[in-house]
Formats: C-alpha cells, structure tokens, sequence
C-alpha cells in the first residue's frame, strides 16, 4: 500500500493546501509540523507558478507572493528533504506542468523522490497527456495523482481506474453548469468509487459553500485550500500557529 | 498537418485541467461533423462573401515596390474585412459552431481588442450572449475597441491579475470557461490553446492563403517567392501560410515582436528569446525565466504582446519551412508611417511588422522576384498611440 493511501484509509481527513515561500519556506516549514501536529493527515504543498490559470484568486495572490519573495523550485525541493529529517507525513506537491518540465521532467522526479515527496499532481496534465510525466514518476517511486471533475462524465472510469495514491475529486463548476449537468460533488465521488478502491479526495473552491461535515462523510478527505492560503496572507509569518488551531478545529468536528 | 492527439511535431497537445477536458472534446467531435458538412460551409461562405466581404484584395503595391525598388510586392488586404482584421474570418468560423452545438454564450480573449470586436460583432449577428476578457492594461491602450465591444452588446471584462494583458485575458476565459462549459463556447482567438483550437483556428483562417493562392495565379500566373506575415500567437500568419506549406520555393517569414529589442527584457518576440515549455494548454515556446516562470512580456502592439506562439509556428521553427525574424517597435512604427504616406493604407501596427520586415527584403531581392505582405488589419485603433510615441499629445 503506498503511504498516501494508508494515511488516508480511516477517511475523513482534512488536508491542508500550503503555497510553498509565501511568505517564505520557513513559514512553510513550520506550517507543515503544525499541521501534522494538529492532525492533518498528508499536506499538499503548492510550487508557485505565475500563471495559475484554474486558481482562485485567492491562491492566484499566494503564488504571486512567494514568486515575488524570491522562492525557486531547488529551494522547494531541499525544504522537503529537510522537512522529511522532521516528520513522515505524507507530502503531495501541487504544481503547474511547466514548472515540472522547466526544470527537466526527470531532474525534478527524481529529486522528489530522494527527497520523499510521496505524490505529484499536475494541475494542467489529463489523462491524455499522462505520459509526459508519469515513466519518471513510476521510475521514482511518487504516485502521479489524477483528477475527476463533476463535467468528466463517461472520463471518469478510465481515469479512476487508473489512478495511484488518492483520486482529486474537483469541484470547481459553476452554478449554470450545476444545475444543467444534474451532477454534483456526490455523484462524482459515487460513481469514481465503482472503479477504484484509492481513497478519494474532494477538493475545490465551490467547496467553502458546502457542510464541511457531509464532504468528509461522501469522501476520504477534504483539501482546505483558501482558508489556509487566507491565513497565510493575513498573518504571515506567524501563520503556522494559526493554521494548526484551524486544523485541530476541524479535526474536532468528528 | 496535425496528428490525432493534436501535435505538431513535438508541439501542441491538451495541456489543460481535468474540468476542461470534455469540453475540448466535445468541440472536436463537433468540429470533425460539421468541417465537412455541406451545409455549414455553404453558410460559412456566405458569412464570409457577403457579411465579412471576402474574398480580401490582393493588391499590387505598386508605389512601395518602385520606392523599394527590389521585388514586386503584393498587399493581401485582410484590413479591409468587415470590423477591420483578419480576425472575423475565425470568429465567423467558430460562431457558427458554437451555434450548431447548441450554445448560447461566447466568451473571448482579446489583446488589442480586434478579436473581442470581432467576437462581439458574430454574437450580435448570431443572437449569442458574449463576453470579453480583456487585460486592464489593454482596455486602457484600446478604450476606443473597449467601446466598440459594449456598443455591440458584449460585456468587457478588464482582467487584473498577473500582467493585466493578453495572457492573462487569456487566463481569465479559461478560467471562466472550466466554471461553465454547458451553455458557453470559448472562441479562442488565435492558432494557440489546446488541440483543436490551433486546428480549428488555423482552418478558418488559411481562406487568407487559399485566395493569396487563387489571386497570384490570376494575376501572375505564378506562386509568390516569400509570404511575409506578423506573429503574436500567429494566426494571420498561419493563415497566409497555409497552403503555401508544400509549395517549397514559397519563403514563409513570420515577423515577431522584438519590443525594444531581443537583447532587452522589454520584447516578445518568442522564438527569438523562448524556450520549450507547456502553458495554456500546449507545448511550445515560451518567454520564461529559468524556473519557468512565464515571463512578463512587452511590444508597443497589444495585439502581439503574448509570451508563447503557436505549435504549429514552432513546428515550422523546428523544420526549417518557415523563417521568423524579430521587428523592434521603432522599426514597426517607421513602417507604420511608411506605408500611409507611400500607399495610402494605415496599416494596424502588429501588420506594421510585418511591412518592417518587408522594407528590409525587398530591396535585396531582384526585380522578378514577388512578395506577398498580409496586411492583418487596419490601423485606426493605432493612431493616438503612435502619435503618442512621436511626442504628440492627443487622446482619443
């Protein structure tokens, strides 16, 4: 079983979602102890890119912010390797293909591996689009992780039987799209199950309407992206303290 | 040109989250229908004839080509299209897709402002609701389009994030688009973005070089030696390229935008200064800094001020079939005014790279040899702002 799967296999699971350097990698550093200490299961660590073309504005912002404080993709990759001389949590980066592939697709696997990241998700990398990465990925040992989305449809089989660490249920749609598609988070999360036993995940920032309760009992884990990229912003340096009160709130809700 | 998983050599591909997967394919199921379907391109025709004006002039210039006294010259006068570019011809094309697929609202990108008039001009006619991405930084070097675009019935959106110009229009439309793919049809406004957008594009488009074609042998009873066009994500110019492809005597220039120079940061001209990378939905290459960061880019033209190209130009690049070259903003505004006094055409100042380019050639070529220039639209929008650079102090 990989280290992500079993981290998860109790479910409802908060995990939360760091921009790496914003404000800088030992905010990052401390963010993620606090995080673990307080009962995060895996965190998802964000390698800033400068166009984020899915984001929120809200994470657009932090990735502007760590970008202009200077953060660079070998410092992210030494800050796991020391991070992992801390604590075993599972560590999931969040990137944006071209930051992957800047850097040499295999020169950056690697480097993850050795320096124990457990999982990779490429934001702008489908299904059909796998193979830039993944050889390197299955060479390293770090799970690639594969996205459904409530608009995936007949997609959704083929990806999820695929998938390897956990299943990153989207929920960003619109209201139109909502009403017209008739599919919802649930749906998605219900008919992924059928093809794959992975824990899913649902991440999204429509989520922050939704009962943070009843998310985690349809999956295995709720990413917590803009409450605690909002943290990073507003208190800054001292928002690793502030994230792990809000993780340990969470946490008590079950 | 293109393979099934919508490469260009190594180039192009589907680069794009997840939420927007089933909507890329859905617009190539459909387009795959309808590009043969008698019907849509009895309707495209007629679109193109008698609303947009086509077929667009081929002008033989004479004035500059004595002036230059080198190669013959040829003006392909996309400026004189219905709202003033080339940019109707793709935007009619996608229309009346998005209309066959049953949807009821455009959103577009638009840099200059020529594409989102031109986007806002088909929604009219095609009673579609439209909106327009639009960097903040553009809305105010454009307000005049800006104008056009609420004139016609669009919502004009000023982008703020990143940059606040072309890329991150386009980041926007993306972004609106992922959030709502059931009713919306994005119509992208350049060869670029995930396959099929630079198929599609690029299909509506090459009409350009099918009637430089058809036009040269009327009038010359042979094929030009060089078609030379500007290329920001490089739609003109994959147009006027097009079926010239497999004709290997054919010299294929693209002109980029060298900004204040390809040895400054201040510059886009992205084969010039790029590299490989993936972004917006392709490989390709872009203006990025070391860690790929994409690199915030600058030209006096909006509407070539874009960090990446085309797959298709890159796969030109990689083969060897076509030539690009970078004109810095001094020498597009030189040809800017060259071609309004010596022809009496005040061409659209991303076309004026082109003309720059032209300028150079010519004269270095002998006087049997002929070339084509695309004029990619007309240069009014421009005026204030090239005045501006001169020193005078006029505002729109």
């Amino acid at each position: 079983m990989s280290k992500i799967k079993a981290a998860l296999k109790n479910g409802k699971a908060y995990i939360p979602f760091i921009t790496c350097g914003d404000p800088d990698l030992e905010t990052t550093e401390a963010a993620v102890i606090e995080a673990e200490n307080n009962g995060a299961a895996l965190v998802i660590l964000g390698i800033p890119f400068s166009d984020p073309t899915a984001e929120a504005p809200v994470i657009q912002a932090s990735n502007i912010r760590a970008l202009r404080g200077g953060v660079k993709t070998a410092d992210i990759l030494s800050l796991v390797k020391k991070l992992r001389a801390k604590t075993s949590i599972p560590i999931v980066f969040f990137a944006y293909a071209n930051v992957v592939f800047s850097y040499g697709s295999e020169k950056f696997i690697s480097a993850c591996g050795e320096a124990g990241v457990d999982g990779l998700f490429v934001e702008d990398l489908p299904f059909e689009e796998k193979e830039e990465f993944l050889p390197f990925c299955q060479k390293y040992g770090v799970d690639l992780i594969s996205a459904v989305a409530p608009t995936s449809g007949d997609r959704i089989p083929v990806i999820a039987e695929n998938a390897e660490g956990f299943l990153f249920v989207s929920a960003d749609i619109g209201e139109t799209d909502r009403k017209i598609l008739h599919s919802g988070i649930e749906e998605t999360v219900c008919t992924a199950r059928k093809y794959t036993d992975i824990p899913c995940v649902v991440a999204g920032q429509s989520l922050s309407n939704m009962n943070s309760e009843r998310l985690t009992e349809i999956s295995d884990g709720v990413v917590v992206d803009s409450a605690i990229v909002e943290r990073l912003e507003s208190y800054g340096k001292n928002a690793p303290k502030e994230i792990g009160l809000f993780i340990k709130e969470l946490s008590a809700l079950h | 040109m293109t393979n099934p998983n919508g490469r260009f050599g190594i180039h192009g591909g589907q680069y794009i989250p997840e939420t927007l997967m089933n909507a890329v394919i859905e617009l190539e199921e459909a387009y795959n229908h309808y590009k043969n379907d008698p019907e849509f391109n009895r309707e495209l025709s007629e679109l193109f004839n008698n609303y947009a004006g086509r077929p667009s002039r081929l002008y033989y210039a004479e004035k500059m080509t004595k002036d230059l006294g080198g190669a013959k010259i040829y003006l392909k006068r996309e400026d004189l299209n219905h709202t003033g570019a080339h940019k109707i011809n793709n935007v009619l094309g996608q229309a009346l897709l998005a209309k066959k697929m049953g949807k009821t609202r455009l959103i577009a990108e638009t840099g200059a402002g020529q594409h989102g008039v031109a986007t806002a001009t088909a929604a009219a006619l095609m009673g579609l609701e439209c909106v327009v991405f639009m960097g903040k930084e553009d809305t105010i070097r454009q307000a005049l389009n800006v104008y056009r675009m609420r004139l016609l019935g669009a919502t004009v959106v000023p982008v703020t994030s990143g940059t606040a110009t072309l890329k991150d229009a386009v980041s926007e439309a993306m972004r609106e688009w992922a959030g709502r793919i059931s009713d919306t049809h994005y119509c992208l406004g350049s060869v670029m973005g995930p396959h099929p957008f630079p198929t599609i594009v690029r299909d509506f488009q090459s009409v350009i070089s099918k009637e430089i074609k058809k036009q040269m042998l009327e009038k010359e009873g042979r094929l030009p030696d060089a078609v030379i066009a500007c290329v920001g994500g490089g739609s003109n110019a994959i147009g006027s390229f097009y079926h010239f492809i497999g004709d290997e005597s054919v010299r294929l220039i693209g002109c980029e935008a060298a900004g204040r120079g390809i040895d400054t940061f201040e510059t886009a001209a992205t084969i010039s200064t790029g590299r490989l990378g993936i972004f917006h939905g392709m490989k390709s290459y872009f203006c990025q800094d070391e860690d790929g960061q994409i690199a915030p880019v600058y030209s006096i033209s909006a509407g070539l001020d874009y960090p990446g190209v085309g797959p298709e130009h890159a796969h030109l690049h990689d083969i060897g079939r076509a030539e690009y070259v970078a004109i810095t903003d001094d020498e597009a505004v030189n040809a800017f005014e060259y071609l309004s006094r010596t022809e009496g055409i005040i061409p659209a100042i991303e076309s004026s790279h082109a003309i720059a380019h032209a300028i150079k050639l010519a004269p270095q070529l002998e006087k049997d040899k002929i070339i084509v220039i695309t004029v990619s639209g007309r240069g009014d929008k421009d005026c204030a702002a090239i005045a501006r650079y001169r020193g005078e102090d006029i505002y729109e």
